[in-house]
């Protein structure tokens, strides 16, 4: 699959990354050469084969959800304790413009 | 002039068709977070109700709260929709302060609900607007831009709401003006507050809505292109905000120009809708499959056993109340505003035997009282049985209506029942014969110059004198044996 200079930037631009051109011809290699190998699995006649998100295991429904109970939770202080600037018991960020 | 006037003339307003769809957010009130053990309260001091999960520190993983699911599917039910037994979670992405995973867990192609519809009554005909789906998602946090010394430098964020359960419900675009979708909102929130799935308080942001709206000639069958007005913060405003935009969209379409697919906001200061003027291009979340979480099933038998702790629909309601207490429609709508009200009218009609005239007492003389103080029908001070008593005083004829009329203020103040209140103050209607005929024979005394009108041929004088003994009574006569003794003696 042929993955052009085009898409990286636009996807680079989605995830908020800044990349030099060397990059972006870098990314745009390797990321043809990762999907070339996900492109083997097509060759796999999966006809028939229910489209699955996760593997599935066999237990009753409900054996991952969790009770509506309340655990504890952190303190303020250590919330806050890797925000690069906190203030009020707020993290502070650069002003958003889109509101 | 009000910016929600006529920017167009009525004739050529009427050669358009809005067409408005409904995005609805319904905070549902579990106990804690969706995918955490974090408490959901509203008002605790900020970033405090926060853990590694919900604060999207790296290698927390969410697990799904049983109570959400259990909330979701109520709110399906209730909506008509079909429940699916398998439905997937998946990683929408976005950048934002508020929402500190970088992503949000919602559902996308298998949302835990679709294909429903709520039923509204406008301008005294019935309409069906589509619901499309309910999925569960969370909520982000709260960013705050203003009102702080440095609020031109810096938005200060609160993640107390991150992860806060939370279910969109999609509706189809069979909304075709604002009133219409004035009533889905009230119906939509009337649901959920009736199976308890969410207080729907607006003004705590439990319920919050986006509208999508466009316009096009009528006839026409292509869509015109849409515009989204979001968070609306009451469903006035909302009202408010798509009359606006639907003049505006015509106006500009009539004046040669073109409607831009875009967000807007509504001020209600201007009573006009503005541009975020976003500089973001066309959104492109990159929904997949949410690899932390397991496909949510929830089979036939577990939706039954939450089926069957559904209560009474409003609609439902509605028509049982028209059929068995014999009160009009409009009557069944009010009294079924809310579950605690309907709860409140069923009781007093029980005790009272007389439902239509303990409808009147619930909707009249209750509900202004709870207005002018301002209080929830479950704080009134006259409970729903003393209320039915003091209806059935009136019905079995000890008391009259105007009696009644003077003891229910007593009974609001002091709580205590009619019966208590009457004997300490002496209230007992008179339907004592030999105590009635000594006041009669009193009021003709006075009253010679009535009493030979009356029998000259003017029986209408008879009104008078019923009131004049009424009032020699202080108000405990009983009206309908005065009338009788009256004839009686005059006759």
């Amino acid at each position: 699959m042929k993955i052009t200079e085009e898409q990286v930037r636009y996807v680079a631009d989605l995830a908020n990354l800044r990349l030099t051109p060397d990059e972006v011809s870098r990314m745009a290699r390797d990321m043809e050469s990762i999907l070339g190998h996900i492109d083997k699995l097509n060759e796999l006649d999966t006809t028939g084969v229910p489209a699955m998100a996760q593997v599935l295991f066999d237990a009753e429904e409900t054996a991952t959800l969790r009770a509506d109970a309340e655990k504890a939770t952190l303190p303020n202080e250590t919330a806050l304790q890797n925000a690069p600037q906190p203030g009020g018991g707020f993290f502070k960020v650069p002003k958003v413009i889109e509101r | 002039m009000s910016s929600t006037e006529l920017m167009v003339p009525a004739e050529v307003f009427a050669t358009y068709e809005p067409v408005i769809g409904l995005e609805v957010h319904v905070q549902l009130g579990t106990n804690t977070k969706i995918y955490c053990g974090c408490p959901t309260g509203f008002g605790a001091p900020p970033n405090t109700n926060v853990c590694p999960v919900c604060l999207g520190m790296p290698g927390a993983l969410p697990v799904l709260n049983r109570s959400v699911v259990e909330y979701a599917v109520k709110a399906g039910l209730a909506l008509n929709c079909t429940v699916r037994n398998e439905s997937i979670f998946a990683r929408k992405n976005y950048f934002y302060p508020d929402l500190p995973k970088g992503y949000q867990i919602s559902q996308y192609d298998r949302p835990v609900a679709e294909h429903g519809f709520i039923d509204i009554f406008v301008n005294e005909t019935h309409k069906r607007i589509g619901v499309t789906r309910a999925h569960l998602e969370d909520d982000a946090g709260k960013s705050i831009h203003d009102g702080y010394r440095d609020s031109d430098l810096y938005t200060y964020v609160d993640l107390n709401r991150t992860g806060t359960p939370l279910i969109e419900i999609v509706s189809e675009p069979d909304i075709r003006n604002s009133d219409e979708a004035y009533a889905y909102l009230t119906e939509l929130k009337q649901l959920m507050q009736f199976i308890g799935v969410s207080e729907c308080d607006m003004e705590k942001g439990q319920l919050r809505c986006d509208a999508n709206v466009s316009v096009r000639k009528r006839g026409a069958e292509k869509f015109g292109t849409k515009a989204e007005v979001k968070n609306v913060n009451s469903f006035r405003f909302v009202k408010l905000a798509l009359d606006y935009e639907i003049q505006r969209q015509i106006a500009l379409i009539e004046s040669g120009g073109k409607v831009v697919q875009e967000t807007r906001l509504y001020s209600p200061d201007t009573g006009e809708t503005y541009s975020m003027r976003s500089k973001e291009a066309a959104h492109d979340y990159r929904y997949f499959p949410e690899p932390d979480l397991l496909p949510l099933r929830i089979s036939d038998k577990w939706l039954g056993e939450i089926r069957s702790t559904m209560p009474e629909l409003p609609p439902a309601k509605r028509a049982r109340f028209v059929e068995q207490y014999g009160i009009r429609e409009y009557d069944a709508q009010v009294l079924t505003l809310t579950r605690e009200m309907s709860e409140y009218f069923e009781k007093a009609a029980e005790v009272s035997g007389d439902a239509r005239t303990a409808a009147n007492w619930v909707m009249g003389d209750l509900a202004g009282a709870l207005k002018a103080e301002g209080k929830e029908i479950t704080e009134s001070p006259v409970t729903a049985e003393k209320l039915g008593e003091l209806v059935a005083l009136i019905k079995k004829g000890e008391i009259s209506g105007k009696l009644a009329k003077e003891i229910f203020p007593k009974m609001w103040s002091t709580g205590d029942g009619a019966a208590a209140i009457m004997d300490r103050e002496g209230l007992r209607q008179i339907s004592d014969t030999s105590a009635l005929d000594a006041i009669v024979d009193e009021v003709l005394a006075k009253n010679p110059a009535q009493v030979e009108q009356y029998k000259g041929g003017k029986t209408t004088v008879i009104g008078f004198l019923v009131g004049q003994v009424m009032k020699a009574s202080r108000g405990q006569a009983n009206p309908q044996m005065v009338n009788e003794l009256l004839k009686k003696k005059l006759d």
